[in-house]
């Protein structure tokens, strides 16, 4: 390898049929006749080990059931009952580490009903109907409340409130709802504009407005929302990305995954995005995965995801791994960053990884390296809550993140948190959506009161 | 190799597979098609008397239950008899016979109940060379409102008195075609035989609404807004004709009555569950609709090893050796007490056991133990039912076990000798005798 060879990162690798194709959804819409089938596997379990592995608790053997009887809508508004983000979890849960690894056709014969998929099917259904939104508001409380954060805890927070009666209005300091949505996640996995399809879903319950380009901290603070409001729900996200602390982090071609996905996610035109030749993307979670996978299908010659840890200890699931792995991304364990390799210009040329090895449950480098030719180097190392639009607020923080309780109440009267700005469980956008939904029964007990 | 050839009433047939009087067999085009797929005979589809062609709907004219993958479970028609003309299906018969000599040729009748109607139709299905005549006194749709088909099935007298016609009137075996759609198959049975039938064969199709379309309102198949019933027939109605064939085998009367089968007859495992059952040979329509005739192919080779298997050399075997099994309620044994096993193995823990128990029976399995899901059988309160076998997606994880001893549930030893009803102290009529 020559380090001084030019860097090759460019636009417009594929034909425009390329790029069609590789974006095109990732598991199409079952046919009803697939539905039909595909329900029939379902036991219609007894206290269902996958309900109990879902975290909002949808009662899956029952929305599998409505739908081998040819009832998709109603299967939709079960639902919906426990997560108005069904549709979007539909796509994006990892299904075959929750519901679907509970699943008793697992344990019989290691293949489980495709719940995910046939929640899809059914919530896909109702979605596209016109005016389709299956619950209505009870009668106004008159009480208002403040979300902050247009993402999967945020709205769902902010549905299950209007539902309840209470006014909401929405914080969202992108110029579009959805949060990570919208803006993270692999592109085929969420295709035809779903995220904003599913917002405007969510908010024809009605009560929920929407205000974006508002950013906490900046345009507005948690005590003035405090004193405006009945209640504030927090559903801010993880802000900030971890660094490699490397020299020369900031150099052209040392990229944010977050961000390079985000941009993948509002580009109008895939050919116009930038994409290396060679790339080495450094983490083992989804974002990682994500990341890795889509530089591929843009073009990229190779990409290989360097990972310091074993394959067991890697976040992104062994379904995703192999997604990765089937559309050529090469994955190495046992590697961790050590020196970025730059050019003359300064650019990324490559990087050096130094392998590693974990004694008695410590990570150390055997100082034995290897380097990687790169024309981008993604880093992808995790995400991590910025405090500082909270600052001066009194709010408590535990373990770099907002402290709540059981109910997602803050050290704070009247404010709530949820989602990834809290720890209460997996960064996962069901979660999240559970968060949300516990948070608004929460508030709407303690207005109630 | 076994021998699966069958010799019924006189009628030899390669093996015991024939097709029933149905669409499969109106025309020598299809029979001869059957008969190169290896079918054993045929049931040539319903003569009607000479004169104008009977008429059928031009609308649909089957409609069918599903499972999940569109698997045909049950199907109805309401399609009348041929609606050829006469002397063109006698042709038929006549070379058809002639080209396939080593074949089963039986003619499915039904004429008016008048003795001169059956008489010339007689007279010329004996001219066709064919082997015998089924009467057909089970259609249950069209021509049972013209006082024919089930309309003379459903009254004893009458098929007694036109099977002694036809008996008078022919020297070809004579099969009577019985109709499920009546309330004790014994006494229509029973009156074949006493009108010197050769034999039945059961069961025609059942009167059934197959659904209902919830769009129109109307029964399918739906002909112009309407529907009527129809014939069921197709797998959903094997358990059915089953119970039909073993009353009438197991009769008093009719014991030895020589029975062709038919019923939802699909493989040969169906085949000898009704040849166990006391049948000669049997009648398939259906599955031959459903898939073509090929599947014969897999009857005769299924039924062939099986009984290789099971060491019979020929039909004659095992045909009706179940019949002695099939008993009264009240001659079964009281002191046989079972109880359910789960194998916790291969137990994949569903609940439907639990779910199934818990709400619609006994309270005889645990959804919970010592804090963890799992599903136990309770003794005390099993009655051996055997619902969770059954609901069990697990085949062999629930088994019912007989057991000795004591019964934990009745706290009562389990008598090791055979008890029934009859003699138990409970039954009134035993309290009388003894008083």
């Amino acid at each position: 390898m020559t380090t001084q060879e030019t860097r090759n990162v460019q636009s417009g690798r594929l034909d425009q049929s390329e790029y069609e194709e590789n974006f095109s959804d990732l598991h199409p819409l079952l046919s009803r006749h697939e539905a039909l089938v595909e329900s029939d596997r379902c036991y219609f379990c007894y206290d269902a080990p996958c309900v109990t592995a879902c975290p909002t608790g949808i009662d899956i053997p029952m929305f599998i059931r409505q739908i081998s009887a040819d009832n998709p809508k109603g299967s939709a508004k079960t639902i919906f009952q426990q997560n108005i983000l069904g549709g979007m979890c539909a796509r994006v849960c990892p299904t075959e580490t929750l519901c679907e690894e509970a699943c008793v056709r697992e344990a019989a014969e290691g293949k489980p009903v495709k719940i995910g998929q046939l929640q899809r099917y059914a919530t896909d259904i109702l979605i596209r109907e016109a005016d389709a939104h299956p619950f209505s508001r009870a009668p106004s409380t008159g009480k208002k409340i403040a979300v902050v954060g247009a993402g999967p805890a945020g709205l769902s927070c902010a549905h299950r409130l209007a539902m309840h009666g209470h006014d909401v209005t929405i914080y969202e300091a992108q110029s579009k709802g959805g949060g990570l949505s919208e803006y993270g996640i692999a592109a085929y996995k969420s295709v035809d504009d779903f995220a904003q399809k599913e917002l405007q879903f969510i908010l024809e319950i009605g009560g929920i407005e929407i205000k974006t380009g508002q950013r906490l901290g900046a345009d507005v603070s948690v005590d003035q929302l405090s004193s405006e409001f009945d209640a504030v729900f927090l559903g801010i996200g993880l802000a900030n990305v971890n660094a490699l602390g490397l020299e020369g982090e900031d150099a052209a071609g040392s990229e944010d995954a977050v961000d390079y996905i985000a941009n993948l996610r509002q580009a109008s035109d895939l050919s116009s995005l930038p994409v290396g030749r060679h790339i080495v993307v450094i983490g083992g979670g989804m974002t990682a995965i994500d990341v890795a996978t889509q530089a591929k299908l843009l073009g990229a010659e190779d990409v290989t995801i360097a990972y310091r840890r074993g394959q067991d200890a890697m976040n992104a699931s062994a379904y995703e791994q192999e997604l990765a792995q089937t559309h050529g991304v090469t994955i190495r364990h046992w590697l961790q960053p050590k020196a970025l390799k730059r050019r003359d210009d300064g650019t990324i040329s490559g990087i050096e990884l130094e392998y590693t090895q974990q004694s008695n449950g410590s990570l150390s480098g055997t100082g034995e390296t290897v380097t990687l030719r790169a024309d981008q180097v993604f880093k992808a190392i995790g995400q991590k809550f910025d405090g500082g639009p909270l600052e001066g607020s009194g709010i408590a923080l535990d373990g770099g993140r907002i402290k709540t309780d059981d109910e997602r109440k803050t050290s704070l009267a009247n404010v709530w948190a949820g989602g990834d700005c809290v720890h209460s469980g997996e960064d996962l956008t069901v979660v999240s959506v559970e968060d949300g939904k516990i948070a608004a029964e929460s508030i709407h007990a303690a207005l109630s009161a | 190799m076994a021998d699966i050839s069958t010799n019924f009433l006189g009628i030899k047939s390669p093996n015991p597979f024939w097709l029933a009087s149905a669409p499969p067999t109106d025309k020598a085009y299809n029979v001869e098609r059957a008969f190169e797929a290896g079918w054993g005979g045929v049931v040539w589809k319903t003569l009607g008397e000479a004169g104008p062609p009977v008429v059928n709907v031009n609308g649909p004219r089957y409609g069918a239950i599903y499972g999940p993958d569109r698997r045909l479970m049950g199907l109805n028609n309401i399609e009348l008899i041929t609606d050829r003309d006469l002397e063109i299906n006698l042709k038929e018969i006549t070379e058809v016979k002639e080209r396939w000599p080593d074949r089963a040729m039986i003619v499915s009748l039904m004429v008016p109940c008048e003795e001169r109607a059956w008489e010339s139709i007689l007279k010329r299905v004996d001219e066709t060379g064919a082997d015998g005549i089924e009467l057909n006194f089970g259609c249950p749709h069209g021509m049972s409102e013209r006082g024919m088909g089930s309309a003379v099935g459903q009254v004893p007298e009458y098929i007694e008195m036109v099977a002694r016609w036809c008996k008078q009137y022919t020297e070809l075996p004579v099969i009577v075609k019985l109709t499920p759609n009546i309330t004790d198959i014994r006494y229509p049975a029973r009156a074949a035989k006493d009108g010197g039938a050769d034999a039945v064969s059961l069961i025609n199709t059942i009167n059934s609404i197959v659904s209902v379309d919830l769009d129109q309102l109307a029964p399918v198949p739906t002909i112009d807004g309407k529907g009527s019933h129809g014939g069921y027939c197709g797998p959903a109605v094997k358990p059915i004709a089953m119970n039909m064939v073993a009353e009438i085998a197991r009769d008093s009367h009719t014991h030895g009555l020589p029975i062709s089968g038919i019923g939802g007859i699909s493989t040969w495992r169906d085949a000898a569950e009704f040849i166990a059952l006391g049948c000669g040979t049997v009648q398939v329509c259906t599955a031959a609709m459903t898939y073509g005739f090929k599947i014969v192919t897999e009857m005769a080779e299924g039924l062939s090893d099986w009984m290789d298997e099971k060491g019979y050399a020929s039909i004659s075997d095992f045909q009706g050796m179940a019949v002695p099994n099939v008993s009264d309620w009240q001659h079964l044994n009281l002191n046989y007490v079972t109880k359910a096993r789960i194998d916790q193995d291969s137990c994949i823990k569903c609940g439907r056991c639990h779910i199934a128990c818990e709400d619609t029976s006994h309270q005889a399995i645990t959804n919970i133990v010592n804090g963890e899901r799992m599903f136990e059988v309770i003794d005390e309160e099993c009655v051996g039912c055997n619902l969770c076998v059954n609901v069990c997606p697990v085949e062999d994880c629930i088994t019912m076990e007989p057991i000795s001893g004591t019964d934990p549930r009745t706290n009562l030893p389990v008598d090791p000798n055979y008890a029934n009803w009859t003699t138990h102290p409970n039954n009134p009529a035993v309290a009388d005798a003894a008083e």
